[in-house]
Formats: structure tokens, C-alpha cells, sequence
């Protein structure tokens, strides 16, 4: 570990690296967190299927690769499935269970994870899967460090496209319904607001953002049908951590949370990495207990 | 009447219980001319595919056994069967279903499960109804270290899997005009036995010669990114990398070594095959050296399947859908051929004859040398190292069965 460390300090430019590398692939993470935290926030389902969303994004992907077509192009396309997707699990599912108590939603979204992981599984086989995008690779630093033009695609694809969410959410009617139910689903019942359809359409566009991460998560990485739970565990984190309804802190955590673990995996070894996002998690949830018996305190 | 119906119920199922008793009894494993072996394999989840691959290879050896005469004992021909259960991938069902193969269907002889995983809990239930299981997809050490009896494994133990990349470097290193104390191993293994046993064996080695290791990176079961270990590879400069991750492992060592263009002289991973690497990453692959258990180019043979080239293209003309044949296939059909042998050479089906016999087989197959040591583990049989060359795997070492030399440094594109 003082070693490593060491090595941080002796070659600064690695440090160069592993922030890169972190806040790359952070800002995909934020993409599947900010719809957990559409969902959780305007319906308060807590979704344990985002990381199934994510992966079957991701073999979207894949098949375009099968097809022999630019995995790139799979990113509209996922869009629009897995915005039809999450329509059908709306009606299907989760209308049944949003009024009921948390255990049910989360029961339900588990028992999804589960079917949807076995479908994959039949249709694509258990074998590991990848959609090369046959984009190079760029040096910096005298060759010290590298980035993936891929990352770097992923990179202004996840920022365009939550750019286009934020817009959406503040300008558009669906999007200051959504914000309406958000805030009170009673009153905008009242003021006339279909909250029914307000629901459909936001877990819709939550299934279609995730969908979108994994087209770049297969470009990037690798997947197969059952590491869904990654992503769906990230997305827990950093919702936890940035709290719900704030766009801005999620990918401000999404994308520190990325950088913390590249380097507690530098520093500590691959085997802490995930760990450290836990840790930092209870670090914060502790902070925050603090915080709040002492504005109760003032309350009182 | 309450009461009367569940003693008629009780009496019912009394009778029901006896009657599979008897039928159990009446069955019991070989019936006319008909020898019945058993098996829980993984037809559907995570090791689904290679589950298939292991039944293909039973199936192949049992048909091959039945068309060229059968088993002969006593004087008598018997044809080989097996029964299947699928075991879903999970240990439990794994071991609830060998129970069940050996308390209900009666079946006294044991073809083992796939992974090691599967086969360590299986081997606690045949071992205690002391029934012979010969297994041929379980291959970490940790399973011959528990004193089962009556488990045998044809397939070389997995601290064997990437030792002989460590023998290799010494050697390149020794040509180069270098100690082999020189060199510097960089290492990133999943946290899960099978790769801590390959960890292991790689361990030995290099304190064996007396070489440095820089990086020693336990990657975590559900993380697919190792690029902050890639970073400390490419900073620290080995001259060899293993990497040990199962088939995730492989794909994403490969996809990130392609995309930092990590420049290791010697790079040696396992499950470059079930990982289909080349088919993936192309030429970026070239030099990889893979462990394998068998090649379908090694020159063993025997008289029954004839070479291992024989073996491969009876298997792709078996089953149309192979572009190469697996050696999970390849080691499952060895397994069936050494329950023939046994039972021949026993000349018996009492099981504690044939553990017995087991124990004593020595044997020449198209898939290597069988013989077994006093905990169950084939010895006779080494692990090979094949590298990518120009996107084809060719053995290189050991020098023995090698039929190409290693390219040193590697040559990727």
C-alpha cells in the first residue's frame, strides 16, 4: 500500500490517469443513478432492476455488433426500446405496487432483476460479451498516460444526454408534471395532472436513460446477464449520498465516486475497490446522522 | 371419517414409500445388460455453457463405448447409460440432486457435476454413501485436500494452471542473459477459490526462483474494470502478467490491455478460450499465453478414440455446431473411458472393487496420461501453455508436446 502511494507521488502524472479514468466512467454511473433517482423521488419506488436495465441496454449493443453495425447506433435505438420496455413493466408491474408499502415495491423490482437476468441468460447465452467500437487509443504525457476515444465518446454522449434531460424536466409540460407529482402527487391530481400517466412516463424515461448506459458500459466494459447488481448497487450509493431530486450532486457524486475508486483501487488494490464506495457510503450516512440530531436538537 | 382418511392417506403413502423402495432396489444400477451412471450437470444457468459442453462429452464417449462393444464384465457386454439432472448451477440443487440420484434412482457410479464449485457439494454426498465418482470439471486443489475416498478427478488441479508461465519466463529469462531472480511478476486474480488456487501455484513458483512480484491485485467477483491495476503494470514495468478472472476476467484483461496498450513482454492469462478473446479483440490478442488442459494437437492417443485430432473430429462431426471442441469435452468423454476400464478391470460392479480399481488405473487416453494419487488427483497428466500466434493457439510449452516456439517479446498489433 506505501508503496503504491509512494509511486503516486514519484510519477504525479498517474494521478492524471486514474482521475481521468474515474471521472469517465462516473459520469455513466450518474446516468443510471439519476433515473433511480427520477423513480425513486416521483414515485418512491426503489428500483432493484436498474442494473438489469443497464445490462439489457448493453446487448442491445450487442446484437447491433452481431449485425455487424457501429454499436454507437444501438444508443437511439435502446433508447426507444427500453423507453417501450419500461412502459410495459409500468402497466405490468409497478402500477400494482406504487401505493403499497416499500416492502412490496421492493420485492416486486427484485423479483424482476431475477427474470429479467434469466431471460438474457436464455436468449444470449452466460458467456461474456463485449461491442467493440474499434475506436483507438489516445497518449498523453509522453505515452504516460492513455485515454480510450471510447471513454471519451461515452463521456460527451452521458453529458448531452443528461444536458437534454435537465431541459426536458425544466421546460417541457411532461417534465413540470413530473416535477408537479414530485412534489405533491395529491395536488397535481387536483390541478388536473394525470398523475397515472406522469408515473408511466417517468419510469419509462428512466429504463430508456439506463438503457442508453449500457450501450456505452458494453462499448467500455463487459457484460453479461447477471451483473446488473453492480450497477444497481452504484446507483444505490450515489442516490444515498446525493439525496433525491438534485441532478447536479448526482453527477458531482457519480463522478467523485469514480475518481475515489480508481484510486483506492490504485492504492489499496483492485479487491477494495467496490469496497471503498461502501465505506464511503457508511462514512457518509454516519455524517449525516450527525447533522441532522443536531438540527433536531435546535428544533427541539 | 376424518381420521380414517388419514389413516387411509398414511397407509397409502406407506405403500407408495415401499413401492419406490423396491423399485429403487430393483433398479439398482445395472439392469439387464445395461450399466446406469449418474450425473447432476448445469444445463441451465451461469455454467450453463460449459455445462453442455460436459454432457456432449459423456455422451460422445458413452455412444462411442456402445457402438465398439460395450463394457465386458464377467464375460457379459453391458452398454453404458446416464441419467441427468439439471442442477441449475447452484451448489444446493447440486447436492440435493446427487441424493437423489443415488437414494431414489438407485445409481451406484458417479460422473461429477460441473466447476469446482458444483463438485465441492457433490463429493461430501457420494462420499458418504461411499459411491465412486469419477469427476472431470472440478479442478481446485481445495477438493484434494478433504480425504475424499471415493472421488477421482482425470483433469490436472488448478495451481498447475499457470505455474508453467513462471518456468517459461526463467527460461526466456535465462537465454536473455538474465537471472531469473530478475524478473518481475505482476499478478491480478479474482477473489474466488479457483483463482486463488491458480494463485497459489503461481506463488510457489516464483518463490521457487526467487522473483520479485511488483503488483499482486485480488480482483473483486462482480467488478468488471481493472484499469487502476493496468495503471500500475504500465508504471511498473514486469516482465510478465497473469491474470486470472474466469472468462470476465479474461475478456476484460484482454479489452483493457488492448485499449492502454499495456506493453508486457510476456502476458499469460487462463479462459482465453471460453472467453472467445480472439474472435473479440483480434490481433491486439497475439502473444497471449493460455493454459489449457488439452489440445486437440497434443500427440496423445489410445485405441479407442484414437488421437486427440481423431477425438476432435469425431466430436465436430458428433455435434455440427463446434467451430473448436472445448476440453470440458474432451476431459468428460476421459472420464466415462476410465469407468470402462474399471469396470473391466474389476471385473465387478461391487462398488468398494471398484473404488479400489480406480484408485489402481493407469492409463493412456487421447486426452493424456490417468493415473491417480492417494487423494484422488490426476498426476499423470500436465498442464499445457498455448500462445496466440496470428490468431490461431499453438502449444509452446512444456517443451515436451510443444509444436511451435514462443515469440518473445509478444507481438501485438
Amino acid at each position: 500500500m506505501l508503496d503504491n502511494l509512494l509511486l503516486l507521488v514519484q510519477a504525479p502524472v498517474l494521478n492524471i490517469q486514474l482521475l481521468l479514468d474515474g471521472l469517465l466512467i462516473g459520469a455513466i454511473f450518474a446516468m443510471a443513478a439519476y433515473g433511480l433517482a427520477l423513480v425513486w423521488g416521483v414515485m418512491n419506488v426503489k428500483n432493484l432492476a436498474q442494473g438489469d436495465f443497464v445490462i439489457m441496454g448493453g446487448y442491445v449493443a450487442y446484437v447491433f455488433t452481431k449485425m455487424d453495425l457501429h454499436p454507437i447506433y444501438a444508443l437511439p435505438v435502446a433508447f426507444v426500446v427500453m423507453f417501450a420496455f419500461g412502459w410495459l413493466v409500468y402497466v405490468t408491474i409497478i402500477r400494482r405496487v406504487i401505493d403499497k408499502e416499500l416492502f412490496t415495491s421492493l420485492l416486486a423490482t427484485f423479483g424482476l432483476a431475477i427474470l429479467l437476468q434469466q431471460a438474457m441468460n436464455l436468449i444470449f447465452g452466460s458467456d461474456v460479451q463485449t461491442a467493440e467500437s474499434g475506436f483507438d487509443t489516445r497518449f498523453l504525457f509522453g505515452g504516460m498516460v492513455s485515454i480510450a476515444e471510447i471513454k471519451f465518446v461515452a463521456l460527451v454522449l452521458a453529458v448531452s444526454l443528461s444536458a437534454c434531460v435537465v431541459i426536458f424536466m425544466k421546460r417541457s409540460r411532461m417534465g413540470q408534471a413530473i416535477r408537479a407529482t414530485a412534489q405533491d402527487a395529491r395536488a397535481a391530481r387536483v390541478l388536473g395532472i394525470n398523475t397515472d400517466r406522469v408515473y408511466a412516463f417517468t419510469f419509462s424515461l428512466n429504463c430508456a436513460i439506463c438503457g442508453a448506459a449500457g450501450v456505452l458500459i458494453a462499448m467500455i466494459w463487459v457484460i453479461q446477464p447477471y451483473f446488473g447488481v453492480v450497477y444497481s448497487i452504484r446507483s444505490f450509493v450515489i442516490v444515498t449520498i446525493a439525496g433525491l431530486g438534485n441532478l447536479f450532486a448526482v453527477i458531482v457524486t457519480a463522478l467523485g465516486l469514480g475518481a475515489a475508486e480508481q484510486f483506492s483501487a490504485f492504492i489499496f488494490g483492485a479487491e477494495f475497490q467496490v469496497a471503498s464506495v461502501v465505506c464511503l457510503l457508511i462514512g457518509v450516512l454516519i455524517w449525516r446522522q450527525i447533522q441532522q440530531a443536531r438540527k433536531r436538537q435546535v428544533v427541539e | 371419517m376424518k381420521t380414517l382418511m388419514r389413516h387411509l392417506l398414511g397407509a397409502l403413502l406407506g405403500i407408495g414409500a415401499f413401492g419406490l423402495l423396491v423399485a429403487g432396489a430393483a433398479q439398482a444400477k445395472v439392469e439387464g445388460d445395461t450399466i446406469t451412471l449418474g450425473s447432476a450437470i448445469s444445463l441451465t444457468g451461469k455454467y450453463s455453457t460449459n455445462g453442455v459442453h460436459a454432457k456432449n462429452g459423456y455422451e460422445i464417449a458413452v455412444k462411442r463405448i456402445n457402438e465398439t462393444g460395450g463394457v465386458k464384465v464377467g464375460g457379459k457386454s453391458y452398454k453404458l447409460k446416464v441419467v441427468y439432472y439439471d442442477d441449475e448451477s447452484t451448489p444446493a440443487r447440486g447436492a440435493q440432486l446427487a441424493e437423489r440420484l443415488i437414494k431414489q434412482d438407485g445409481v451406484k457410479f458417479m460422473l461429477g457435476p460441473y466447476s469446482s464449485g458444483l463438485t465441492k457439494a457433490v463429493a461430501p454426498v457420494t462420499d458418504k454413501y461411499k459411491i465412486p465418482m469419477v469427476e472431470a470439471e472440478g479442478a481446485s486443489r481445495s477438493l484434494f485436500t478433504q480425504g475424499y475416498k471415493y472421488l477421482f478427478a482425470v483433469l490436472s488441479t488448478s495451481e498447475q494452471y499457470l505455474a508453467s508461465s513462471i518456468a517459461l519466463a526463467a527460461e526466456i529469462a535465462k537465454k536473455n542473459g538474465k537471472k531469473p531472480s530478475d524478473v518481475k511478476v505482476a499478478m491480478a486474480f479474482e477473489n474466488d477459490p479457483f483463482s486463488l488456487d491458480v494463485r497459489a501455484g503461481v506463488i510457489d513458483d516464483i518463490n521457487k526462483y526467487g522473483m520479485k512480484i511488483v503488483v499482486d491485485d485480488k480482483l473483486p467477483r462482480d467488478l468488471s474494470d481493472m484499469s487502476a491495476t493496468l495503471t500500475k503494470v504500465r508504471a511498473l514495468k514486469p516482465d510478465l502478467l497473469v491474470v486470472s478472472g474466469h472468462s470476465k476476467g479474461a475478456a476484460t484483461a484482454a479489452r483493457q490491455i488492448k485499449e492502454m496498450k499495456i506493453d508486457v513482454p510476456m502476458i499469460a492469462l487462463t479462459h482465453c478460450e471460453s472467453a472467445k478473446v480472439v474472435d473479440k479483440f483480434g490481433p491486439s490478442v497475439n502473444g497471449f499465453l493460455c493454459p489449457t488442459q488439452w489440445a486437440e494437437t497434443l500427440s496423445y492417443s489410445d485405441d479407442f478414440f484414437g488421437s486427440a485430432a481423431d477425438y476432435d473430429k469425431l466430436f465436430k462431426a458428433t455435434y455440427p455446431g463446434y467451430k473448436n471442441v472445448p476440453y470440458q469435452s474432451a476431459q468428460a468423454s476421459a472420464a466415462v473411458m476410465v469407468w470402462k476400464d474399471a469396470f473391466e478391470r474389476a471385473n465387478s460392479f461391487d462398488t468398494e472393487k471398484l473404488r479400489d480399481t480406480l484408485a489402481d488405473t493407469n492409463m493412456k487416453t487421447f486426452y493424456g496420461g490417468i493415473k491417480f494419487s492417494e487423494a484422488g488427483n490426476n498426476t499423470a497428466k500436465p498442464m499445457v501453455l498455448r500462445q496466440i500466434q496470428d490468431g490461431k493457439f499453438n502449444v509452446v510449452a512444456p517443451s515436451e508436446w510443444a509444436s511451435h516456439s514462443v515469440d518473445w517479446p509478444r507481438k501485438a498489433q
